[in-house]
Parts: C-alpha cells; sequence; structure tokens
C-alpha cells in the first residue's frame, strides 16, 4: 500500500507539470496584449519599460521556470514565515497580480474562506442529505419513495445551477422576501443575530450548490446498496437472526460505502468548478469570481496561479480516492 | 408435403432495430423525453418561419410587457419579443450542443477504438485521457473563450467565430468519458470468438473495426451521444451566462438567462422561460439517453 501511494504520488507530478505547461502555453499562445489598455498618448519606450516591469521581457521558457520555482518554492516558504515567523521567503519575488499589484496568493488567501464556507457546507449538507436517500431507494426499490427519487436526481442533474440560483431568489428573496439575496463577504460572525444572518445569506447559495452534489451521490448510494443487498452474505446474515435494522446499516451499508467515499472524494474538485457559476449567482466574493475578474481584466499571472490550483485540486483528491480506495477495501491490493 | 410448408417459421424476421424499438417504448420517461427533445427542436428550427415577430426587431413602445396574446411570453427591456428569442437562442444552444457532441464523439471514439484495439497504443493513449481529465474544464473554457474570440472573430465573422471557438472548446474537453468506455468494450469484444473467427479467416484490420467492432461498440456510443448533448448544451449555457459566451446582441438560452438576471427585482419572471427551455431539454435527454441504455442491452431487453 505504501509502495502504490509512493507510486502514485511519484507520477503525480509529471501530471501537475504538463497541466501548469498546458496552462502556460494557452496563455502564451494567446494574442491578446495586457499592454492594450495602456493610453495611446504613453510613448513607446515607456511602454516597453512597463512591459519588462511586469516580467514580459523574457522569453517564454524563463518566464515558465521563473513561475514554477514562485508557485511550487517561494510560496510554500511565504507560508512557513507566515505561521514560525522565519524569514525564508524575504526578498524574493512571488507572483504578482497585475490587476492588483499584490502577491496573487495574498488575494487567494483573502477570498478563500468565502468560498470554503459556502463550498464546504454545501456538499456536507448535500451528501448528508444523499446517503439516506440512497439507502432507503434500494431498500425500497421501485417504490414510490424510490421513484420519487429519481425524478428527482434526475431533475438535480438536469438543472444548471445558474437556473436554480436565479429561481430561488426569485421564490424565497422576491417573493417571499426571506433570505438576502446578495452574499455580504464582510460580515463578521461575533454574536447570535450575526450568526443567524450568516446562516440566512448562506442557505440559498448552499442549497443550490447541494441539489448537485444530492443527485449524484444519491444514485451512487443507491446503486452500491443494490449491488450488495442480494449478496449472499446478507442472507446469512438475515439467517442468523440479525434484526433488519442491523443488517442493512451495518453489514451492508458497511460495504456499500467503499466506492461511495471514492466518489465523494472525486466529486470535491468538480463542486469548486461548480461554485464560479454560483458565486457568481450569489455575488460570493470567492476565488471563483477571483477567476472572472481576473479573466475580465486580462490578469494572466492570476488566471494562470488560480487555474493551476483548481487542476491542483481535482489531481490530489484523484490520488485521496485512489489511496482511499485501497485502504477501505481489502480485496483491492495495488502492488 | 403442404404440412412441410406450415412449419416454416411463420413470423416475418425481426431486425436488431425493432426489439430495441419495442424495449425502448416500455420506457415511459424515455419515450416521453424523446418527445419532448423532438417538439423543443422542430419548434425551434420551424417556430421562426410561422412567428411574425423577428429576434432582433425593436419595439421600443411595447418594452417590458407581461404576457399577452400578442407576445404570449412578454417583451424584453428593448421591446423584443421573448418568444421569438427564445426560438432563435434555442437554434443557437441546440446547434452548439449537436455539433460539440458529434466532435467529441468523433474523438471519444477514434481514441477508444484505437486504444482498444491496438496494443502499443493502449498505454500512451489512455495516459493522455488521464491528464486530460485532470484538467479543470470551466476554468480553461474561460480562459479559452477569453484568449481566442477577438482573433477567431475578426477571421470568420463575430457569431461563427464564437460558434466554433465554442463547439470546438467543449469537443476538445469533453470526449474522455466516451474514450473509456468504447476503449473498456473494444477490449472485451476482442477476447470473443466471432472475432477469432474473422481473424482467422484473414479480415484486415480496418475491415475488422468497421464491420465487427464498431457495429458492437455503437450502443455505449449512442448513450454517451445523448448524455453529451446534455452535457454541451448547458457547457456553452454556463459560459454565455458567465458573459463569456456569444455576443450579447446574439440571443442564446444562456444569454437571455443571463441578461434576465439583470432586472431579476423588476421582472422576476423572465427567468423563468429560458430556464425552463434549459432544463427541459437537458432532462428529456437524459431520460432519452436512460432509456436507450435500457433498449440497447440485449441482457435487459425482453424483460
Amino acid at each position: 500500500m505504501l509502495t502504490f501511494t509512493i507510486r502514485r504520488l511519484i507520477l503525480a507530478i509529471p501530471t501537475l507539470l504538463f497541466i501548469s505547461l498546458v496552462i502556460f502555453l494557452l496563455l502564451e499562445l494567446a494574442p491578446g496584449d495586457p499592454m492594450a489598455q495602456v493610453p495611446l498618448t504613453v510613448p513607446p519606450e515607456v511602454k516597453e519599460k512597463m512591459r519588462l516591469a511586469l516580467g514580459l521581457g523574457e522569453p517564454g521558457y524563463i518566464r515558465f521556470w521563473k513561475w514554477l520555482v514562485q508557485f511550487f518554492w517561494i510560496e510554500p516558504q511565504v507560508l512557513i514565515d507566515h505561521y514560525f515567523g522565519t524569514t525564508f521567503s524575504e526578498g524574493k519575488l512571488r507572483v504578482i497580480s497585475w490587476q492588483h499589484r499584490a502577491p496573487v496568493m495574498d488575494v487567494v488567501v483573502q477570498r478563500l474562506p468565502q468560498t470554503l464556507w459556502v463550498v464546504g457546507m454545501s456538499y456536507v449538507v448535500g451528501v448528508l442529505i444523499a446517503l439516506p436517500i440512497g439507502i432507503y431507494s434500494a431498500y425500497r426499490q421501485y417504490s414510490m419513495f424510490d421513484q420519487a427519487g429519481t425524478f428527482i436526481t434526475m431533475i438535480g442533474y438536469s438543472i444548471p445551477p445558474f437556473f436554480t440560483g436565479p429561481l430561488v431568489i426569485v421564490i424565497f428573496s422576491v417573493q417571499l422576501g426571506w433570505f438576502p439575496f446578495i452574499y455580504d463577504t464582510t460580515h463578521v460572525v461575533n454574536d447570535w443575530d450575526s450568526f443567524i444572518y450568516q446562516l440566512r445569506q448562506m442557505i440559498m447559495p448552499v442549497m443550490v450548490l447541494a441539489l448537485q452534489t444530492t443527485a449524484q451521490i444519491s444514485r451512487y448510494m443507491r446503486a452500491s446498496m443494490l449491488d450488495n443487498l442480494n449478496q449472499d452474505y446478507v442472507r446469512t446474515a438475515r439467517a442468523k437472526g440479525l434484526s433488519e435494522r442491523v443488517v442493512v446499516l451495518v453489514h451492508v451499508l458497511r460495504n456499500s460505502m467503499i466506492p461511495v467515499v471514492t466518489v465523494i472524494a472525486l466529486g470535491l474538485p468538480a463542486i469548486f468548478g461548480g461554485a464560479i457559476i454560483t458565486e457568481q449567482v450569489f455575488s460570493v466574493n470567492g476565488i471563483g469570481a477571483q477567476l472572472i475578474g481576473a479573466i475580465q481584466a486580462n490578469d494572466l499571472p492570476t488566471v494562470q496561479t488560480l487555474t493551476f490550483m483548481f487542476a491542483f485540486l481535482i489531481v490530489f483528491f484523484n490520488l485521496i480516492a485512489d489511496v482511499l480506495y485501497g485502504i477501505l477495501d481489502p480485496r483491492i491490493r495495488y502492488d | 408435403m403442404t404440412d412441410m410448408s406450415n412449419m416454416e417459421p411463420t413470423k416475418p424476421e425481426r431486425s436488431q432495430w425493432v426489439d430495441v424499438w419495442d424495449q425502448f417504448k416500455h420506457h415511459k420517461g424515455a419515450l416521453l423525453g424523446g418527445i419532448i427533445f423532438i417538439v423543443i427542436v422542430v419548434g425551434v428550427f420551424l417556430g421562426p418561419l410561422v412567428w411574425p415577430y423577428d429576434a432582433q426587431f425593436i419595439d421600443i413602445r411595447a418594452r417590458n410587457q407581461g404576457p399577452s396574446w400578442a407576445h404570449p411570453f412578454g417583451t424584453d427591456q428593448l421591446g423584443r419579443d421573448t418568444l421569438a428569442r427564445m426560438m432563435a437562442g434555442g437554434q443557437t444552444s441546440i446547434a452548439v450542443g449537436l455539433t460539440a457532441m458529434l466532435l467529441a464523439l468523433g474523438l471519444g471514439s477514434l481514441v477508444g477504438i484505437t486504444a482498444g484495439f491496438f496494443k502499443r497504443l493502449d498505454g500512451p493513449l489512455m495516459r493522455i485521457t488521464d491528464l486530460f481529465l485532470a484538467l479543470p474544464i470551466l476554468p480553461l473554457l474561460l480562459v479559452m473563450m477569453l484568449l481566442f474570440r477577438e482573433p477567431l472573430s475578426g477571421a470568420v465573422g463575430p457569431e461563427r467565430g464564437i460558434f466554433i471557438l465554442i463547439v470546438v472548446a467543449i469537443g476538445v474537453t469533453s470526449w474522455m468519458p466516451t474514450a473509456r468506455i468504447v476503449r473498456g468494450d473494444v477490449l472485451a469484444l476482442k477476447e470473443r470468438e466471432f472475432i477469432l473467427a474473422a481473424r482467422s479467416i484473414g479480415t484486415s484490420n480496418t475491415n475488422m473495426i468497421k464491420r465487427h467492432i464498431l457495429p458492437n461498440v455503437l450502443s455505449p456510443i449512442m448513450v454517451s451521444a445523448t448524455l453529451g448533448i446534455a452535457n454541451a448544451i448547458i457547457t456553452e449555457s454556463a459560459l454565455s451566462f458567465l458573459g463569456l459566451g456569444f455576443p450579447p446582441d446574439f440571443p442564446t438560452w444562456g444569454r437571455l438567462l443571463n441578461d434576465a438576471t439583470q432586472y431579476l427585482q423588476d421582472y422576476p419572471e423572465r427567468v423563468f422561460w429560458p430556464g425552463l427551455a434549459i432544463s427541459l431539454t437537458v432532462l428529456s435527454v437524459n431520460y432519452l439517453g436512460d432509456g436507450l441504455r435500457d433498449a440497447l442491452d440485449p441482457r435487459i431487453r425482453g424483460r
């Protein structure tokens, strides 16, 4: 198992390098000019200096190497410095956003909590709703509940978040006036009332994202439960006289959870992608909104770094899913 | 001797597709989904021939109207008829969905069959597939839209340029599931006796793929085609919704939804129609795929 994990870790490195190269080349080949916004009255030699100041003077491979060094070597040092008060990163160049004139990672660190709160909470809520639905609809296959569950999950698959978002805004904010429809990111939770306000403004984005999660995971849960319910060991457990509750919730559930856990791990990065849209709908000031803003402002270092971070999340959770699968299921041995 | 002729099979021979259709008919959801999808496609492409208003016709005195007999879906902030715009938008959305699906399907089948059939290419092609699966699709699509829209618009005109860009971008980033499924099926097929028999009478590789492999992997390809349409329509709408799709005066369902959200407080009902159209199309196509999967699987058929 350990060798497998190490092998996968080593394999992840070329994958990540390839992805960062793809992103870099995509930005490199693009014909857009970051100087296009500069007024025409600025003389060309000044423009050339500005270009150099942005680090655009060198050829592509040097800039790619610099970006790699900054992202993988200097940024972790900054993080260590921040936590332990050391001075590893002093005087070293970091990835600078053209838009904010500040290190990209500083902006990311400001934005990340909003995304994590909304996205993380919605994922937890979605999974918590999905599991019981999946279990029950498998246990009572083809019952009314199962049919209704199938229909609702089909709807969850089919209705995109950019429709459910405005829809819940229309219903719950405009018509009923229950929840605020703009997410206030400056809101500070310091007492009970502000906590309630935070809860109220989080409900709608969480609901929209959770619908998608629920649809997917309850499908997997149901299929996995159905696979296991007809196994011989279930009949044995019933023949031993165990109660139905124990049979389903202990014997079957534990075995059915194995593929579901990996699906949960695999789905996490996709949720970050979906959050880009949901953040746009509810004006949540997270990293999805940062990416959109950077794309509109032609801020290439931010776009490159953020896109790579999304890729990193995907590779990382794929790895976790693979390793988890091996740990949870003793029948699977990767050696 | 007349008795002997009665022993002949009386039933006419049934082709495989008749069996498929028989099974498909039993799946109510799929049948309904298929009908709805056909109605939407026909309505969207033939509707503008019957409907008197043009999608671009501005009637500023009739702006911001609610539903009426003249404008069943109301009008927008410039007095353009929403029904006409929905039909025009649907043409683009469905055209993008179908073309992108065909491109993804072609790429996916090509990679899948090559990887499954030629052992030497299997490793490299599957590694490439894995790499593509690890790409963050939505951010990359956004970046592609940002970077290549201007030059392509300049080269072949704004609408056609963005159409090509969106179709290629979606096609290139969504072929991987098809490739994996097709490869798995081809690998399983290669072990079967009929392939061995065909091989032993000297069938060439090209003929082997054309006559024996391709017809047998058609069902997973068709199922992923339906899922591909749904996926492409949602992706295109998402791009348009984020303002990185087609130009503002060029309606698509996602674009209309985006325009409507800006008037959410005053005219909340405007969000409803484009959203419903997207959801209904995707839902019907998904049910269609569900039914096709059941109908094309000979193990389930006849139950």
